[in-house]
């Protein structure tokens, strides 16, 4: 049933990319000032709000992890907390490749690109702590608390370049301003969509996995009982 | 179509499908390695429970 779901989350989602790949490459006409580099937004930003989802669900499952110890909580955390790292990272280089040719440079330190990256290695060294805790029950606490204290990282990352008196580099939001063309808005949420499908069936995938690392775990327990 | 920074354009989409296409493949490689090391203690913990004690 699962794997049945995964299919078809997965296949969903790379259907619909394939049709923002033809739609972007093909249907929309370079921009006057940036040309073809334009067109990384509808990786770049839906890649960066798919990943904002995935950490806020991570939040949520570690602090039902913290009230009800429930060990499917951790393992659904970890989950999103790992696809969610690769969809930030998708967004970091997609942002350093178009800033590279509207800005001249890969790189910055301006707010909203400094803040993304601390939230990427905030959550690198989440997934870089469990394996160094041995007690399941510990290290899901700890992993919870580091969780929730990276999250706060997040309404930074948003309000970076909607704070007054802070100047930035990145682009100013454009989604409730309305200033997104309307022919952009098709591919853009269509592309919003495929990202949230295809990061739903990678997690189910690392949560079948959690699942029998527990079982792997319980068995080795069962063994040195025998 | 305008080709003007067409090939940075393109590094991008290539680098975000590579990392995702990567990603991918490190589940699908450590899904093998799970499901070994699972099918090598079951058969295990069934041997020990059928030994004479």
């Amino acid at each position: 049933m699962r794997e049945k779901l995964i299919l078809t989350l997965g296949s969903l989602g790379t259907v619909l990319m394939l049709w923002v790949i033809y739609r972007v490459f093909l249907g929309l006409p370079a921009e006057i000032l940036q040309g073809d580099i334009y067109r990384i937004i509808f990786i770049h930003v839906p890649a960066a709000i798919t990943a904002y989802c995935l950490y806020g669900v991570a939040v949520i499952a570690s602090v039902g992890f913290l009230i009800k110890r429930n060990f499917v909580m951790d393992s659904l955390a970890v989950s999103c907390v790992e696809v969610a790292q690769v969809f930030t990272l998708v967004n970091l280089v997609t942002g350093s490749i178009w800033g590279r040719i509207i800005w001249g440079i890969w790189w910055t330190w301006d707010l909203r690109l400094t803040s993304q990256l601390m939230c990427f290695l905030l959550y690198l060294g989440y997934l870089l702590l469990r394996p160094a805790v041995s007690d399941p029950t510990q290290r899901g606490v700890m992993s919870a608390i580091l969780a929730i204290f990276a999250a706060a990282d997040i309404p930074l990352v948003v309000m970076a370049i909607r704070l007054k008196n802070v100047r930035t580099q990145h682009p100013q939001p454009v989604l409730e301003t309305g200033g997104l063309d309307p022919s952009f808005v098709a591919p853009f949420v269509v592309s919003m969509v495929a990202l949230m499908l295809i990061g739903t069936a990678l997690v189910l995938i690392r949560l079948q996995q959690e699942s029998t690392r527990r079982e792997i775990d319980s068995l080795r327990r069962e063994l040195h009982a025998v | 179509m305008d080709v003007r920074n067409f090939t940075y354009m393109v590094y991008g989409y290539s680098a975000a499908w590579l990392i995702i296409v990567g990603f991918v493949f490190l589940l699908v490689s450590r899904s093998r390695k799970i499901d070994g090391e699972l099918k090598r203690l079951k058969s295990l913990v069934e041997d020990r429970e059928s030994e004479p004690r």
